[in-house]
């Protein structure tokens, strides 16, 4: 399947890039989320511009917390030895994406920019409190991953602007975990579930729940959340958490012939549990 | 556009329309048509190559993308007229049927044990979810790859 036409810029910093973008443009980076789009026909920007050659929007720095250049593919993030360290859950969801071929070249940032509700990255980045750095012609803003995300394959960036990089909270201290239902033909999630638990000695201080693949976009659930919060992450409050859950998400929730809305409302709690149980055996 | 590439070793320059695909880019402008199209959509792996030595499925990046890149096709896997150990194993366990997700097969596998010498059955099972066989059911070439990977690991 060939796309549709188009003009085809290289940029060589994020200046050119925004410069050259026009009004019809998209952003190129590794294309693994744009180019199957565009061969569908779903997508026929006027104008590629390959930011992939420019070298500040890629890498992984520590410092205190994460910041991740929107090029970073997912096998870098998956395999980083800061990332694992402070951000596990991210580590683990970004290591689930695709397949290996996939990973080598899809980016953070062309897929948070696609925005597709099945992907894995999202939920962590939700559920931990990332914040995208996003770069206009009218200068920089940051934005909260929960806001970030829209709707469907919609996101809080406006044509022209260009994600740069992704933040994150060192979550070092807290026991992290990214649990899903792969689709058994694409991979994609079916439910994906993301916790972010600080532990205070055998009692749950903090809890951060995120859910997607069931749901139009990663939805963070406050409902879960304070069941969790305070426990011992007991069977009580596990079981409430994971009633909780599917209020917290029934506003959102997605589906199709072979998985159901109510089927993947009921899997987000059954998945919550194994999150849980995954981030507290380590 | 003007595209250039080190494709199996020999450099090569051609004028593209930014929408060629790198897979038609390969078979098509250099008529290396070991690299097969299957589902055309980053799932199956039977366009998969190597580009700077990392397993890529061709049918997701443009030809534009890979300038100034090396790739390597199943065309350019053997060395010296010796086929690579890959598909010497996947010749004598006879790790296919059709053929067709052949190429995909071996240049993903010969990338997963250079980077994994000694990877487990499981290991290789689930590295392998990016290629599909419609025929085979995947024993002999899992079959296949353990053996280069226990030779690999020198077991």
């Amino acid at each position: 399947m060939w796309p549709n036409t188009f003009d085809y810029a290289r940029a060589g910093s994020v200046d050119e890039a925004l410069a050259l973008i026009g009004d019809e443009g998209k952003f190129l980076a590794g294309g693994h989320s744009l180019l199957p789009v565009m061969k569908l026909r779903l997508a026929a920007p006027e104008q590629l511009v390959d930011i992939g050659g420019i070298d500040s929007l890629r890498g992984i720095s520590a410092n205190g917390g994460l910041t991740i250049g929107a090029t970073t593919t997912h096998a870098e993030i998956a395999d980083s030895a800061d990332v694992r360290a402070i951000c596990s859950g991210l580590a683990s969801a970004c290591g689930q994406v695709g397949d290996q071929a996939v990973r080598n070249f899809g980016t953070i940032g062309g897929n948070i920019a696609h925005a597709d509700p099945a992907s894995d990255p999202p939920t962590v980045l939700v559920a931990c409190g990332a914040t995208i750095n996003i770069q206009g012609a009218g200068g920089a803003r940051s934005v909260g991953a929960e806001d970030f995300f829209v709707d469907l394959f919609e996101t809080d960036l406006e044509d022209g602007e260009l994600i740069t990089s992704v933040s994150l909270p060192d979550c070092s201290d807290c026991q992290c975990a990214y649990v899903k239902f792969p689709h058994p033909a694409s991979r994609y999630a079916i439910v994906g579930v993301a916790v972010c638990l600080k532990m205070d000695g055998g009692t749950c201080a903090q809890a951060d729940v995120a859910v997607g693949g069931a749901t139009v976009k990663a939805v963070k659930c406050g409902g879960a959340e304070a069941a969790l919060a305070g426990s011992t992450l007991d069977d009580a409050a596990v079981g409430a958490a994971a009633e909780a859950v599917k209020a917290d998400i029934a506003d959102w929730l997605a589906g199709d012939i072979a998985y159901p809305e109510s089927y993947r409302q009921q899997m987000a709690g059954v998945f919550l549990r194994r999150a849980i149980a995954a981030a507290t055996t380590g | 556009m003007q595209v250039s590439m080190t494709v199996n070793g020999v450099a090569q320059e051609a004028d593209v329309d930014p929408r060629t695909l790198l897979v038609h880019f390969l078979r098509e402008a250099l008529d290396l048509t070991g690299t097969k199209i299957g589902c055309d959509t980053s799932q199956c792996g039977a366009c998969t190559v190597h580009l700077n030595g990392k397993v890529l499925k061709s049918c997701t990046l443009l030809a534009v993308q890979a300038d100034g890149c090396e790739v390597t096709t199943i065309e350019g896997l053997a060395e010296g007229g010796e086929h690579h150990p890959m598909q010497t194993a996947f010749w004598e366990n006879h790790g296919l049927q059709c053929g067709y997700c052949t190429p995909g097969m071996i240049m993903a596998s010969a990338a997963f044990v250079r980077d994994n010498p000694g990877a487990s059955e499981a290991e290789i099972r689930h590295y392998l979810e990016g290629n599909i066989c419609r025929c085979t059911g995947y024993h002999n070439i899992v079959k296949a790859v353990k053996q280069v990977a226990d030779s690999a690991a020198g077991a």
